[in-house]
């Protein structure tokens, strides 16, 4: 009989990679079907709402005509926040990564990691008590001056607690998320790559845009796309701040609604095909963030090439 | 199109470690001077002294003075930005932008501060600079790739042509065929000799043999011991250096008894 000496005796070694493969496995496995049992949860329990009779659908019209205005919300909600939020985001990390100095940027990097940890109720008092009244003035101020933009059309909210407000409280909540993942990414660019930059006589700004934000690049949509899922998904913070009411185009009046605070406000009471409607509200709002999440991968993965991962 | 570097008395500090100490030397126009020395011996520390990039490591100063025809780079006022831009430097491992195409990477300097340059203009200043680095008929029908899918030795060769680009008066190369396999390193040594014509060359290597082909001018770097400041211990003709030092220490390190 021969023996191949090549061949595999079973050692420990190989025990151990087959339990960590059979881990990571079932793990990946776990992921995908805890994702399919959420969408196969709401799609069931919303169903009654999709087959019944549109007169009894909140509103008397049926589902599209009630979920279409707070789908509107919930997205300029988000957009107000990453507006504000993307751009100081990104402008605090490269900061901290490569304007600070070290000191500074280590106390820095901690105290926003700190804001991330402030509970979402605690931002919705603060937006209810503190930034709403401070922001009538200036809404007063945009109602008369430039009211001729239907999105700062009059006349202005007197209590402050309008959309815009909303959104500037969501851009403070997902701000330390952005910055933080932002920062790291910073962090990480290859002194190979910002040497190269310099050398070649550029100004920090230009060795930023050269070799920083390339490098970053998908880096910065995953933390932004991570921001979007919390200030899509936000609740407590808009349920307080937020006097809501239909859909209207002006941003600074009272009105607009998001499908979070729409569902934590009304699932207490709700039942039968209200309830229904809330969970499929929710199917909604699950579907919204899975598109926006594999339209941020495709962007990154349009750009494969040029990566630097080659 | 080059100037010479003179260095006066030329101590480089990382906070308050003498990393190199009472360097002198003066760098002809239009030659090629080669740094040699063991590791650590702070010639690499020297050279980046020399376009002001020590300053990019935390806590990275001189003392001293270091003239490119004349003019200090150490003034205060002196923009290390402008330095750079007229000393140009080839790094140890190819470092091409990576999110760049070939074509934009040659580019890279040429665009920067602002400054404008027309279709045409930018089309045959890359085919010149591409052509002075031997690299135009390897990447002519690929311009618009990304510059990382190159060999490592066309990447370093792109790189050369990213800093000629830039006309600068000095090209500084640390070690640039470590990372290269020998007909790449062949293809840089050809390339430095043709840049003669038109640069200011200093080259730091690990390989003699690569000194002792390309440079005219050979400087000996040593250090006496571990924390220990390098110091530049003799500085001369390559074929003196090689063939007959002045020095001991120089003599046992270019024949292979050292340490």
């Amino acid at each position: 009989m021969t023996t191949n000496a090549l061949r595999r005796n079973g050692s420990k070694g190989q025990a151990g990679d087959k339990i960590f493969s059979g881990a990571a496995l079932g793990a990946g496995i776990l992921i995908l079907a805890t994702l399919l049992a959420v969408a196969i949860f709401l799609f069931i329990q919303a169903l009654p709402t999709f087959t019944a009779d549109p007169t009894l659908v909140s509103g008397g019209e049926g589902f599209l005509a009630y979920i279409f205005p707070i789908v509107i919300g919930t997205v300029i909600a988000a957009a107000i926040a990453l507006l504000i939020a993307t751009p100081v985001g990104i402008a605090v990390a490269l900061f901290i990564s490569h304007y600070a100095p070290r000191r500074l940027a280590a106390g820095l990097g901690y105290v926003i990691d700190l804001l991330a940890a402030i509970p979402s109720v605690i931002y919705g008092a603060w937006g209810y008590l503190v930034l709403a009244p401070a922001l009538v003035p200036s809404f007063q101020w945009l109602a008369e001056n430039l009211g001729f933009i239907p999105v700062f059309a009059g006349p202005a909210s007197q209590t402050g607690k309008t959309i815009l407000t909303a959104g500037i409280v969501l851009a403070v909540m997902v701000l330390p998320i952005i910055t933080s993942l932002s920062r790291e990414i910073f962090l990480q660019t290859p002194k190979l790559h910002e040497e190269a930059a310099l050398a070649l006589g550029a100004t920090r700004w230009e060795m930023i845009t050269m070799s920083v934000l390339p490098f970053a690049r998908p880096g910065i949509i995953s933390a932004v796309m991570l921001g979007l899922g919390r200030a899509l998904g936000e609740t407590m913070a808009v349920a307080l701040v937020l006097s809501t009411g239909g859909l209207i185009p002006s941003l600074i009046k009272s009105g607009n609604q998001t499908i979070a605070a729409e569902i934590a406000l009304n699932f207490p009471e709700a039942f039968g095909l209200r309830l229904a409607e809330l969970i499929a509200a929710g199917l909604v709002l699950f579907v919204i963030t899975l598109v926006v999440n594999l339209i941020a991968r495709a962007i990154i993965a349009r750009h494969k090439e040029f990566s630097g991962a080659n | 199109m080059s100037k010479r570097i003179d260095v006066k008395d030329l101590n480089v500090y990382y906070s308050k470690f003498l990393a190199v100490e009472d360097v002198n030397i003066e760098i002809e126009a239009k030659s090629v001077t080669a740094f040699i020395g063991p590791s650590g011996c702070g010639k690499s520390t020297f050279l980046r002294t020399l376009n002001r990039m020590h300053e990019v490591i935390p806590g990275g100063r001189v003392e001293g003075e270091v003239l490119l025809d004349g003019d200090n780079l150490y003034e205060s006022g002196v923009d290390p930005v402008t330095v750079r831009s007229q000393i140009g430097m080839v790094f140890q491992r190819p470092n091409p932008f990576p999110t760049m195409s070939i074509k934009d990477n040659v580019l890279a300097g040429v665009k920067l501060n602002g400054k404008k340059i027309s279709r045409s203009d930018a089309d045959s200043l890359v085919e010149k600079s591409l052509r002075g680095a031997n690299l135009w008929n390897e990447v002519k029908d690929r311009l618009d790739k990304p510059g990382s899918g190159l060999s490592g030795g066309q990447q370093q060769r792109l790189c050369i042509a990213r800093t000629i680009a830039v006309k600068p008066q000095v090209i500084l190369m640390d070690e640039p065929c470590s990372a290269l396999d020998p007909i790449s390193t062949l293809a840089i040594e050809d390339l430095i000799n043709e840049l003669k014509s038109e640069f200011t060359v200093v080259i730091v290597t690990h390989n003699m043999q690569q000194a002792a082909r390309v440079s005219d001018k050979t400087a000996f770097f040593n250090i006496a011991g571990t924390g220990k400041p390098g110091k530049l211990i003799e500085y001369a003709e390559t074929a003196t250096i090689f063939s007959n030092p002045a020095v001991k220490a120089t003599e046992d390190y270019v024949s292979g008894r050292f340490g």
